[in-house]
């Protein structure tokens, strides 16, 4: 039974997922719907590594469940380099990369629930398949909104 | 005939009506001092603008100039009244201070000029634009005030001809939410609701909607139910004790921004008591099983906890609306202002579908506009959207599209959801929109964080054109101000919340050499000289009535199908409801009956977005979720507003409006009688919080937040604790500043607010920021917020609100009810 190393993983990539989420919030303070969108979202990730470590138990696993935080003196340097930055055209291009960068982050934290969802099932273990079930949407939703973001905000910084 | 001063009595004089009875009519009319009827030359048909109801009324005309107004008491919309901003904000019209010639900017200075020097410079600055960058330097910034003719005649030269996606008006900040609810429940536009609702409802709800001061004479039918046999109930929503508040059965005054928390806590009860059409939604709508699981985790003990209501108070306003026969439910900026707008909104929705209440008479969702022409920016394509509720991620759409314009596909941009205003400012900011054309809108009052929008408007490598008929705080900043005529002066229809299209005829000459909206655009793709794909000009009309014509051509076989409308048919006679085509010459009053919805996959307006992220779905998405054309029920998780409350910023700031004003009061500040009635900027807050702060009614307050802060007059009112609330309407115009605060502190309301929207409607968030409050002085008398509205005070010695002499209007209450003048 190696359960325990997919929930093991999985609550490593959505710590990752959750810091990437708010280092690329704080990196586009002047893009307000980037900045906000990017936290309210991060949260789901921080709720998927408390419910993963509380499983975790049953696994044998001593996983941290308080999210990794983010240093704050660093986000409000980060921060207020993006309001600094606010009125020149570079952030356009990097917000592109870092949009991809999720994206790609959160498609592989997806793969990682099929993963524990397809063992879950395998095994017969109701009370894991049911949290990949409902924590599984979110992630969806973290993929989908990368992928929106950067197709509606790509035009403008490739043509202008 | 009576005469009644209609600032202190500004829903005028009740005439009682029972259920499924005929509004009875009252004719309202206000003259210019000393005349009489009988000194009007000319009556010309028009409908009312300062707000979105759509009043049919008669402009007078004596020696050319306007003179009064007087309610069409044929008009299915007012049955002849008025309110008192129609009654009086007509002598707006008539300043002195009217923009009558072009300005272009000099050596830093706005001077005069002609027409010729400033649509060149603007038709040149573009044309260099757009050789230099293309399309996406060029944006406008649009408005809910212009003619129907005016939106489809601009969208089509943006979008047609220039080929820009940056197109948006002020209607995101005011009705941008109630068009995104619609989209996301039957995923198109277009009102479930019609007035005539009111008329045979046994429950009413407003979530977050003033009615009594945005749209008074909406609001007088409800209160000549209210006073008639078997009155339906009112259930209020708002934090605010609003004259809706004082008439209701239930009033909930939740804690700004947690409107989705209560919207689920209700529909928590509806359907656990079982209170749900189970044939209606399994015919007719899709994602119940979804609803019901999100909202049993939000049972009316939890909302009433973060919502900061009686527990027992929620289950009251659930049983009420749960066990209503007729309901009509109605929402605006409440919900439309505070953070989740689209998700909460959505969630009226909801009830009415697993209600089974739509469609019948009686049951209908108004999703309000606060402006008199929003509905047409929306339909136009002057907002955002594409023409006729066309879907911009269905090929097919815009392949229609171009075959109307006579353009080819690729030259409309449908490459992503066009660019929403706040996202234009945003990408003015950053220097890739260079040229923004801004119409009868006022940014520079309107919008969140002003000291920002000072700065992206003021920068030099911005090109701002102003087209206005006052030299607003926003023109201050321009470079070329064009003058443009107004309501009275030019022709043109327009459409409100409930469909209801209207003819406003021109009564007089614009002043100076201000000409109408649609000139200006026809001048502009002149100079341009904008072609379709075969070498004819791209614009193929030069009057409102043939570009009328061309706009029916492109609403035919969409939702909103005006081909059975006509000038000559708008004309004499009532407003009349879209659809109205040869299936229904005489239009519509209810969609959606039987629960039929537009909402096919190759048929609808919108496939809607995810409501916390805003992503788009994919045509793919929406087709497995919603294949056969159903209503949608779309459940939302309640996410917590993103500024709060902390020990240094211990309120929460509303921001909103009051009865006597609109906007950014370049009309109404001009009209003596609704100046008066609200002069200048107040805060409110409740009685306990000023007890606790030893603050009295009239203190002088600085209320501030992280972006900036203003002085105004304590006003305690029956606000709920822990708000303060600030009216917008008070910009620089007159002021010393002039387009700023002249010091250190201001008076517009968006000096405090934040820049933050809902992802899903991008709607700017104005009901959540936190904010200090201190005392500068003290009070040397009472704050000058009216005591008619929801700024009645809670305290003794406070003056009432009066016009005088000055405010006498006409009342002709009709013997028989409905009677033809």
């Amino acid at each position: 039974m190696k359960l325990h190393l997919a929930i093991e993983e999985l609550h490593r990539s959505e710590n990752h997922l959750a810091g990437a989420l708010l280092a690329m919030s704080d990196r586009h303070k002047a893009d307000h719907e980037v900045f906000h969108v990017a936290r309210d979202i991060a949260r789901w990730s921080q709720d998927h590594v408390r419910a993963l470590a509380r499983i975790g138990g049953d696994f044998g696993l001593d996983l941290d469940p308080e999210p990794k935080g983010d240093p704050t003196v660093l986000e409000k340097a980060r921060q207020k380099a993006s309001d600094l930055l606010g009125r020149s055209s570079t952030p356009g291009m990097l917000l592109l990369a870092d949009l991809r960068h999720i994206y790609r982050e959160a498609s592989g934290t997806s793969l990682d629930w099929e993963l524990l969802a397809q063992g879950a099932q395998g095994a017969r273990k109701k009370e894991l398949l049911e949290l990949a079930e409902r924590c599984h949407p979110d992630t969806l939703r973290q993929v989908r909104w990368a992928n929106a973001k950067l197709k509606e905000s790509a035009t403008q910084v490739l043509v202008s | 005939m009576t005469r009644i001063d209609r600032i202190a009595e500004p829903w005028g004089t009740r005439t009682p009506y029972g259920p499924g009875e005929q509004w009875p009519t009252r004719v309202d009319s206000h003259l210019a001092d000393g005349l009489t009827e009988a000194d009007v030359d000319r009556w010309v048909q028009s409908a009312t603008i300062l707000h979105s109801n759509g009043d049919g009324l008669d402009i007078a005309v004596k020696d050319d100039r306007i003179v009064g107004v007087r309610g069409r008491a044929v008009d299915r919309v007012n049955h002849g009244r008025l309110g008192p901003k129609d009654l009086f904000g007509w002598q707006a019209n008539n300043s002195p201070d009217r923009l009558t010639e072009p300005l272009i900017r000099r050596d830093g200075e706005l001077v005069e000029t002609d027409w010729d020097t400033a649509m060149d410079a603007v038709a040149g600055r573009c044309r260099e634009l757009l050789a230099e960058q293309g399309p996406s330097a060029i944006s406008f910034y649009t408005t809910g005030q212009l003619f129907l003719e005016e939106y489809y005649t601009l969208g089509l030269i943006a979008h047609g001809g220039i080929g820009t996606n940056h197109v948006d008006g002020n209607t995101r900040l005011c009705t941008a939410t109630a068009a995104a609810a619609l989209k996301e429940s039957f995923a198109c536009d277009g009102q479930p609701g019609s007035y005539t609702d009111i008329d045979h409802a046994d429950v009413i709800a407003l979530y977050g909607h003033n009615m009594a001061e945005t749209q008074t004479v909406l609001w007088t039918r409800i209160l000549d139910r209210l006073a008639g046999p078997n009155p339906p109930k009112v259930v209020c929503i708002d934090p605010r004790e609003t004259p809706v508040a004082r008439h209701a059965t239930v009033h909930l005054a939740p804690r700004p921004g947690t409107n989705v928390m209560l919207a689920n806590a209700l529909l928590h009860e509806i359907i656990g008591n079982g209170w749900v059409d189970a044939g209606y939604v399994e015919q007719h709508a899709v994602g119940f099983e979804e609803l019901a699981e999100r909202v049993r985790d939000y049972p009316p003990e939890l909302a009433a906890e973060v919502c900061d209501v009686p527990v027992e108070r929620i289950r009251e306003a659930a049983r009420v609306i749960g066990t209503a026969e007729r309901l009509v439910s109605s929402v605006l900026q409440g919900f439309y202002q505070a953070n989740q707008a689209t998700a909460a909104a959505v969630q009226v929705n909801n009830i009415h579908i697993v209600r089974g209440m739509l469609g019948k008479p009686g049951c209908g969702i108004l999703q309000m506009n606060g402006q008199p022409t929003a509905q047409n920016t929306r339909e136009c394509g002057a907002d955002g959207d594409l023409p006729a509720f066309r879907n911009w991620s269905n090929d097919e759409h815009i392949a229609d599209l171009a075959r109307v314009w006579n353009v080819d596909p690729m030259d409309i941009p449908h490459y992503s959801p066009p660019t929403h205003a706040m996202q234009m400012f945003r990408y003015a900011e950053e220097g890739s929109i260079r040229f923004m054309w801004v119409q009868a809108t006022n940014p520079a009052v309107s919008l969140p964080e002003l000291g920002r929008i000072r700065e992206v408007l003021a920068q030099e490598r911005l090109f701002l054109v102003v087209q206005d008929i006052f030299l607003s705080e926003t023109a201050q900043l321009a470079d070329v101000v064009l003058p443009a005529a107004t309501w009275g002066e030019k022709t043109g229809t327009f459409t409100n919340v409930d469909r209801t299209v209207h003819l406003s005829e021109k009564a007089v000459e614009p002043p100076g050499h201000a000409r109408p909206d649609l000139d200006i655009f026809l001048d502009f793709a002149h100079r341009l000289g904008l072609k379709d794909k075969d070498g004819a000009p791209l614009v193929k009309w030069s009057t409102p009535e043939e570009a009328f014509e061309g706009w029916k051509e492109c609403t035919r076989g969409r939702p909103c199908d005006y081909t059975g409308l006509s000038y000559d048919k708008l004309r004499g006679g009532s407003g009349i409801q879209w659809p109205c085509n040869d299936e229904h010459p005489d239009g519509t009053e209810r969609i959606y009956v039987d629960g039929q919805f537009w909402s096919d996959p190759s048929y609808c307006e919108s496939y809607g977005r995810d409501l916390v992220t805003g992503a788009p779905l994919s045509p793919v998405e929406y087709k497995a979720m919603n294949p056969s054309g159903k209503a949608v029920l779309k459940a939302a998780e309640y996410v917590p507003p993103h500024e709060v409350i902390s020990e240094d910023h211990p309120f929460q700031l509303m921001t909103g409006r009051t009865l006597y004003h609109f906007h950014t009061r370049t009309k109404t500040g001009r009209a003596p009688q609704l100046q008066g009635a609200a002069p200048e900027v107040w805060a409110e807050m409740a009685a306990s919080d000023a007890a606790d702060r030893g603050l009295t009614e009239g203190d002088v307050l600085e209320i501030s937040t992280p972006r900036g802060s203003v002085e105004a007059k304590l006003r305690i009112s029956g606000i709920r604790p822990g708000v303060v609330f600030l009216p917008f309407h008070y910009g620089y115009w007159d002021a010393p500043g002039g387009h700023e605060p002249d010091g250190k502190r201001g008076r517009a309301a968006n000096e405090l607010t934040i820049t933050d929207w809902d992802p899903c409607s991008k709607q700017p968030i104005f009901k959540t920021a936190a904010a200090a409050v201190k005392r500068l002085e003290k009070a040397d008398g009472p704050s000058p917020a009216p005591t008619t509205t929801g700024s009645r005070p809670v305290t003794d010695g406070v003056p009432p609100t009066t016009g005088g002499d000055a405010a006498l209007c006409t009342e002709e209450l009709a013997t028989v009810a409905g009677g033809d003048r």
